[in-house]
């Protein structure tokens, strides 16, 4: 499958540069120190808590709120990430090796998109490494823990062929990341603004479909809604590259 | 006659390309067999990147069909691609991988895996002097070495059509004739397509040539002929593209 090298040569690129390795140990940072947090809170809470007839759990108190704050972060990174995908092949002409070569444009795109959610799956990882030490100590609830994954997951794939479109228009990295960013934050005002009302944009907003895997809700529209987003970008941006070779 | 009866290495007929109202390439038409090098000519915004990249498919056509080795580029592009090999004016090379990394990347490109792959690699490192630099990045590597680095991702795949262009820009003179001496010995079993401003290099590796001047095709002879009409390449060259005195006059 020709998107599977096309899928190691990203991999090699991303992991090649010390950005990666740094954002990988600042996210495992800011994601642990969260989640410390959380369990100070929990520690401190559970006297009360134990009085409730239905108290939450562990992962409920601590887990969740991790990837909720993982959701953000992953905001913030997606840009930085798939800028280059497209923007610095072009800039470096290095474009027309791929085009050249016999390989649909398809597996061009899936390639990257794969390269990128490989990457972005480790962030979920680090978050259940993270709960799994609280096995340690108690049980957790892997129903919730899975929806979050699954949630997180998707979310991220949603993000990736976002920016992987957007960096397809561009031959300048850095306008591909500004370009992603911007689309980003909107997306995550529109959703702030809406908070409260019986609001037409909740059914659109990417953050309140990931708000129901975050309580553990595994919700049909929700997992549509994300999976036609992901598919809806990656078809932008192949038939972007394919209107390139018409239009020149 | 078709020799052994098999198709033509690449036959385009009636290229033509708009941009906006401009036409920039017109009606150019090309057919190669093995065993031929083409000079590819012409002053600087005549068509020549312009109908490279329609050969190679990075350029749809407004008009006009490509053939390479019989497939269709336009109908079956994956197919056809399969045999066609491509150094873009610049180099497309990924700087943070290695020599290794890249021209593997470009052999699974093409569909090369396993010992095949490593032959390959060994024997394009080898006509492409890059045996030395293997385990280095290729960001670092000298103009020369890059360049070179960017005809081995042409050729590692061994294809019926190889698309050079401007293959030495940027080589020191000592380079230049291995590189030349290279074009030649691939000349023997391929089909090449050459374009260079180096007049000299055209005459010493080439045994086709074709000039173009505002899009249009203004010479397609073989060198053969050229010699024994006693024309001057570069006198040729001048007076097609110059636009001064009308073509066809004798010299």
């Amino acid at each position: 499958m020709m998107a599977f090298t096309l899928m190691n040569k990203e991999m090699k690129q991303l992991f090649a540069s010390s950005l990666i390795w740094v954002f990988l140990a600042a996210m495992q940072l800011a994601l642990a120190w969260v989640f410390l947090g959380r369990l100070n809170t929990f520690l401190e809470l559970q006297p009360q808590l134990a009085q409730l007839a239905n108290p939450p759990g562990v992962t409920e108190v601590i887990v969740s709120p991790v990837f909720s704050v993982a959701s953000i972060v992953l905001l913030a990174v997606t840009p930085i990430l798939s800028m280059r995908l497209f923007a610095e092949e072009r800039r470096n002409h290095t474009l027309t090796m791929l085009i050249s070569a016999p390989v649909s444009i398809t597996a061009i795109v899936l390639g990257k998109f794969l390269a990128l959610m490989l990457f972005f799956s480790l962030i979920p990882l680090l978050i259940v490494a993270l709960a799994v030490s609280l096995l340690a100590g108690g049980m957790l609830d892997f129903g919730l823990l899975g929806s979050n994954l699954i949630g997180l997951i998707l979310l991220a794939s949603c993000f990736a062929a976002l920016g992987l479109y957007i960096s397809s228009l561009t031959s300048h990295p850095a306008v591909a990341a500004l370009g992603s960013l911007g689309v980003l934050l909107g997306l995550w005002v529109m959703d702030l603004m809406a908070i409260g009302a019986e609001n037409a944009i909740h059914h659109i907003s990417l953050f309140r479909h990931f708000e129901n895997f975050n309580i553990g809700l595994i919700d049909t529209f929700s997992l549509a809604f994300f999976l036609l987003f992901t598919a809806t970008f990656l078809i932008l941006t192949i038939r972007q590259l394919e209107s390139e070779r018409l239009n020149g | 006659m078709i020799p052994n009866n098999t198709y033509p290495t690449i036959e385009a007929e009636g290229l033509t390309r708009y941009f906006g109202p401009h036409v920039v390439v017109q009606d150019v038409s090309l057919k190669l067999h093995k065993g031929d090098i083409l000079g590819f000519l012409g002053p600087n915004g005549a068509g020549k990147s312009t109908t490279m990249r329609m050969l190679t498919g990075n350029l749809a056509p407004d008009s006009g069909s490509v053939r390479i080795c019989g497939s269709d580029l336009l109908d079956h592009p994956l197919e056809a691609k399969r045999h066609l090999g491509y150094l873009p004016e610049i180099p497309p090379l990924y700087k943070e991988l290695t020599v290794d990394e890249y021209l593997c990347f470009a052999a699974r490109l093409h569909g090369l895996a396993g010992a095949s792959l490593q032959t390959a690699l060994d024997r394009t490192k080898h006509q492409c002097e890059l045996a030395d630099v293997g385990k280095r990045l290729i960001g670092v590597l000298s103009k020369g070495y890059q360049q070179r680095v960017g005809i081995a991702q042409a050729i590692i795949h061994q294809p019926p059509l190889i698309i050079l262009d401007e293959p030495t820009a940027g080589l020191d003179p000592n380079q230049i004739q291995k590189i030349r001496a290279l074009i030649r010995e691939l000349g023997k079993n391929h089909a090449i397509i050459l374009s260079s401003h180096i007049l000299p290099e055209v005459e010493s590796v080439c045994n086709r040539v074709q000039i173009m001047h505002q899009g249009k095709l203004v010479l397609d002879d073989s060198m053969e002929n050229l010699r024994q009409q006693n024309k001057h390449l570069e006198i040729l060259f001048t007076r097609l593209t110059a636009g001064k005195i009308p073509v066809g006059e004798g010299m």
